[in-house]
């Protein structure tokens, strides 16, 4: 039985309970159209940026190195190539305790701490490497070693990777240069020239010499290979891929044998030699002593050897033939001559009278000769012969520094060569706007009759020093020095000749090169500066010795070698072509605190001569280099 | 002839059109199973496995009149609360927190069974006190909700906490729970929330700040959700096709079978399929307000209410957390995840909703 109050109660409660359910109808109702509006959020109106980000997720771009070209000799032999090797490379974002992992990998393999050092330092210089080699050169065992731990290792790979290598090491290592990691600066320049994204996977740039100045032809163009991946980074499959194209190998002009024996012949003397075939400009023989082995550079060098490389009294680090500027000394004399001559200013046979010094009109200062009581009556060919200095202190006063340095320029000097590699230094060929720019003081005419000899402000590199004596060699025609000769496209392997290219023409009349020419090669008979070091040669040299000051000399004072110390010693400078009749070569030598250029450079120089045009080998390096003295003969 | 007698009777307690919307549901669920799981065979079976199981017990369950389900609600609360104490005192951890008890042969989940049990006990604590009901009988109810919350909260598991309390909650709102009392608790939630974060453990906390921010740590507790609206996000209007996800199949996206499914069904069927899934949902959760509305007793109307908004909140919490708008917490999607208990929960439920609404035709006629 049912009280009607409760059936009331219950149809009041059974309306309240719809209302309920509508109301929760409603409730679901919302709540559907908040997920629907996220829904449309994400999939609609965002879903461009989220469809790039499950793309990225998915696919990587990994870059497919291209093989750095090879460096060839004119030979054909080697200089700098790629060896596989198999490296163990850690990639930090995958490990989570980097210290931890190397301390296991140390268990099986040999892991110096020079190993984790430079694993450290590589590290924080990286930029956009994933993976760095903890060990390089792993033996088949320890890769099987590390193969059989990978399970256990995530983040561990063993990987092949090219090396580059110097096989000549020490030789031609100012020449040749090297390559290194890239670093924050060589990157920046990636950038700036806009070829970042062809770096992409490649670790190593060319930091020096060749290796820097043909980088865009060694490097070659990076392939790309897009691999679908999945959360864990295991490749599922290749999208698609382009192959990279190998970077293209170079001929250069050098004899890497000719080389070798240039620089045994330096021993232990600081200097530079730089031999330029006069017909073509191509450099046969580029040293800068004393050396290093770039293959130290490669991978990262370590601090050791950084330090030693760095702070050596010797520099070796320094590429003097490049960046070595030396005063000419006597070495400018046969290009004053031969000013002298086109400007009317001397004839071949005019004769000055030579007391030992030169003075100024109104001044009593004393310009002296090398030889104290003088030289008497010279005429041109006589003061090539014996290196006068009171003949070019009055040529160069009767010229002036303005016809100097136009006809000079003529040979390269003051000018940087547009020599193939970078970071030649132009040297100093004074004039008056040239010491404008640099000093506040007029131009004074003492500092011509000094320049007269190559000395004051004159500087030039042994670089150019070859170049002006090439030019010499080629009648005055300047050639600008190559060391690379061809290409070799690695695609093709055509080989892409790089023409001889001439820089200015001095247009000599031949009577006057001939008297230049025959004073100098009387510089290497019995009598000249240079009679000992070419004596015997069965061809006919043509050179000219010189000495660099290092320190002045007060004017009562004489130059005694013994007595100053070996670092403030002359510098010794030898230019010479040969055969003279038929130029094939051309030579500057400088041997830094070498003393007389005749003693010291020109053996140097023939023993570059000898080889090039004779195909002999100098039968004791050490005594031709450093043993011969010529106390008959008057270096300068 | 008497095993068919025995199915047509067994299929006279099925609610069809509700029937065919799971039917609907369980198809496209093996479809994006097959994909979610790599096109894994067996692992499909084993879900085809699971519904078969699940849809047994919805049929049995289905054919259980209201009425014994009603005597059965005591027993099963007490037994619940009974293992949730056991489980606090003698439970094996799982992943940093004790939610499962080992019964010799076989081990549960306590927490699971209050699903159902919770909104079993309220609905028959609220019958019988029908005619009488004063604001006291709100507060005794409050407190047989608090005290399972409470034991599973502590495990901790705060996703079950907040689930049963919500089916606890509908029951009380459907029983009449006064707007009043309603909105004093919501200003007393809110008034609360310093608090109860100041109790939270630091993993819930990351939970929630990861969800306002998941770039903050998007390696670590942002994962999962960065990478699940990426997956949602790069669907687009139509989707990638089934088993074209790249999310799931390059296993970027974690959990990609159980909770985070949707991500892989968003990201296969796009928004078109998103759009469908609401509906279907939509019209299931209809259905189950219907069967509610037209249930002949209190206990029938608040099990049918509570049961349907419960299923409704699974999937809207599920949703929302795929992507990321909710906090992660432990829900599958109702019917889609992989997963065998939740399954049965889910379908059992469907049988209560079943039973009520086909007994209540036997009761008319």
């Amino acid at each position: 039985m049912i009280e009607p109050t409760e059936i009331k109660y219950y149809q009041v409660e059974l309306t309240d309970f719809r209302h309920r359910i509508m109301i929760a109808a409603g409730f679901v109702a919302v709540l559907f159209l908040v997920l629907l509006a996220r829904f449309f959020y994400v999939q609609v109106l965002e879903h461009d940026r989220y469809f790039a980000l499950a793309e990225s997720n998915r696919i990587s771009v990994a870059p497919t190195t291209p093989n750095r070209g090879i460096i060839f000799d004119r030979n054909g032999v080697v200089m700098a190539h790629n060896y596989s090797a198999y490296t163990l490379e850690l990639t930090p974002n995958k490990i989570k305790n980097i210290s931890a992992t190397i301390a296991e990998l140390a268990k099986l393999v040999d892991i110096t701490p020079a190993n984790r050092k430079h694993f450290v330092k590589l590290v924080a210089e990286s930029h956009n490497f994933e993976t760095f080699p903890l060990r390089t050169r792993l033996t088949d065992e320890e890769v099987a070693r590390i193969a059989a731990n990978r399970y256990r290792l995530p983040g561990v790979e063993v990987k092949a990777r090219l090396f580059r290598q110097y096989p000549q090491n020490t030789s031609a290592s100012h020449l040749i240069g090297y390559i290194g990691r890239i670093n924050d600066a060589d990157l920046a320049q990636l950038k700036a020239d806009n070829h970042y994204d062809n770096y992409r996977g490649t670790d190593h740039i060319g930091k020096v010499g060749i290796e820097q100045s043909f980088e865009s032809v060694l490097h070659g163009t990076t392939g790309a290979e897009q691999i679908e991946t999945d959360a864990g980074g295991h490749a599922v499959r290749t999208l698609s891929h382009s192959n990279p194209i190998s970077g293209d190998n170079l001929v250069l002009s050098i004899d890497s044998k000719l080389q070798a024996i240039a620089e045994k012949a330096f021993g232990s003397f600081r200097g530079a030699l730089v031999a330029i075939d006069p017909k073509t400009g191509g450099v046969l023989t580029f040293v800068s002593n004393p050396g290093f082995d770039p293959n130290l550079f490669v991978d990262g060098i370590d601090s050791t050897s950084w330090n030693e490389l760095n702070t050596s009294p010797d520099r070796p680090l320094l590429n003097r033939a490049l960046r070595g500027a030396y005063p000419e000394g006597s070495t400018i004399k046969p290009f004053m001559a031969l000013a002298g001559l086109h400007y009317g200013v001397r004839t071949a046979n005019d004769t000055i009278p030579d007391p030992g010094y030169f003075m100024l009109p109104n001044s009593s200062h004393r310009y002296r000769d090398w030889k104290p009581n003088g030289h008497g009556s010279v005429n041109m060919h006589l003061s090539i012969v014996q290196s006068c200095d009171t003949y070019y202190y009055r040529l160069a006063n009767d010229l002036g520094i303005d016809r100097m340095h136009a006809y000079l320029s003529q040979f390269g000097f003051g000018q940087k060569t547009g020599i193939d590699m970078d970071g030649e230094l132009a040297g100093v060929l004074p004039s008056r706007e040239w010491k404008a720019k640099h000093s506040k003081q007029p131009w004074y005419p003492g500092e011509t009759v000094i320049a007269g000899i190559g000395q004051g402000y004159n500087l030039a590199t042994p670089l150019q020093l070859a170049v002006a004596t090439a030019a010499l060699a080629n009648g005055g025609i300047t050639l600008k020095p190559q060391l690379v000769s061809a290409i070799i496209d690695s695609r093709t392997g055509q080989r892409r000749n790089i023409a001889p290219e001439v820089i200015a023409n001095a247009h000599i009349p031949p009577e006057q090169l001939k008297t230049i020419v025959d004073a100098m090669i009387d510089v290497t008979r019995p009598g000249g500066t240079a009679a000992v070091a070419s004596a015997g040669a069965p061809y006919l040299i043509a050179a000219k010795t010189g000495t660099a000051q290092v320190v002045g000399i007060r004017q009562n004072e004489k130059y005694n070698a013994g007595r100053l110390q070996v670092a403030h010693r002359d510098h010794a400078l030898f230019i010479a072509f040969a055969p003279a009749d038929a130029p094939k070569i051309a030579i500057a030598v400088l041997v830094e605190n070498g003393g007389h250029g005749g003693t010291t450079a020109a053996p140097i120089a023939r023993a570059v001569m000898d080889y090039y045009l004779l195909g002999k080998l100098p039968k004791n390096m050490s005594a031709t280099a450093v043993g011969a003295t010529g106390d008959n003969v008057n270096a300068d | 002839m008497r095993i068919k007698a025995w199915l047509v009777k067994l299929a006279t307690h099925l609610d069809y059109p509700m029937l065919l919307l799971l039917f609907i549901l369980m198809l496209l669920s093996m479809f994006l199973q097959y994909s979610a799981a790599g096109e894994d065979n067996v692992k499909l079976l084993a879900h085809g496995i699971n519904m078969l199981v699940a849809l047994g017990i919805m049929v049995i369950v289905a054919n259980v009149p209201p009425q014994y389900l009603l005597a059965l609600a005591v027993p099963l609360y007490t037994t619940g609360v009974i293992l949730l104490v056991g489980v606090a005192l003698f439970g094996d951890v799982v992943n940093g927190s004790r939610r499962w008890l080992h019964l010799g042969v076989t081990r549960i989940q306590p927490s699971e069974i209050m699903k159902i049990a919770m909104p079993l006990m309220l609905a028959w604590y609220f019958h019988y006190h029908e005619a009488t009901l004063k604001l006291k009988d709100y507060g005794i109810a409050a407190l047989l909700l608090a005290i399972p919350v409470a034991l599973v909260a502590k495990q901790p598991d705060l996703g079950t906490a907040l689930l049963i309390s919500a089916s606890g909650f509908y029951v009380l709102f459907f029983a009449g729970l006064p707007w009043r009392v309603m909105l004093g608790m919501a200003i007393a939630a809110g008034a609360s929330m310093p608090v109860l974060w100041h109790f939270l453990h630091d993993y819930q906390k990351n939970r929630v700040l990861t969800l306002l921010d998941p770039t903050q740590d998007p390696l670590g507790a942002g994962y999962h959700i960065i990478q699940s609206t990426i997956a949602i996000g790069s669907g687009g209007n139509f989707g990638k096709g089934w088993l074209h996800g790249t999310q799931s199949h390059l296993d970027f996206l974690p959990e990609h079978t159980t909770d985070f499914v949707f991500a892989v069904y968003g990201e296969e069927f796009g928004l078109l399929g998103n759009i469908l899934l609401l509906l279907l949902y939509l019209a299931i959760i209809a259905r189950g307000l219907h069967i509610a509305a037209h249930a002949p007793t209190l206990f029938s109307r608040l099990m049918a209410g509570s049961i349907t908004l419960a299923f409704f909140t699974y999937a809207f919490v599920n949703m929302g957390m795929v992507s990321g708008i909710l906090p992660v917490v432990g829900v599958p999607l109702p019917m889609m995840s992989y997963g065998g208990t939740a399954m049965v929960i889910v379908m059992l439920g469907f049988g209560i909703l079943m039973s009520v609404s086909t007994h209540r035709k036997l009761l008319k006629s």
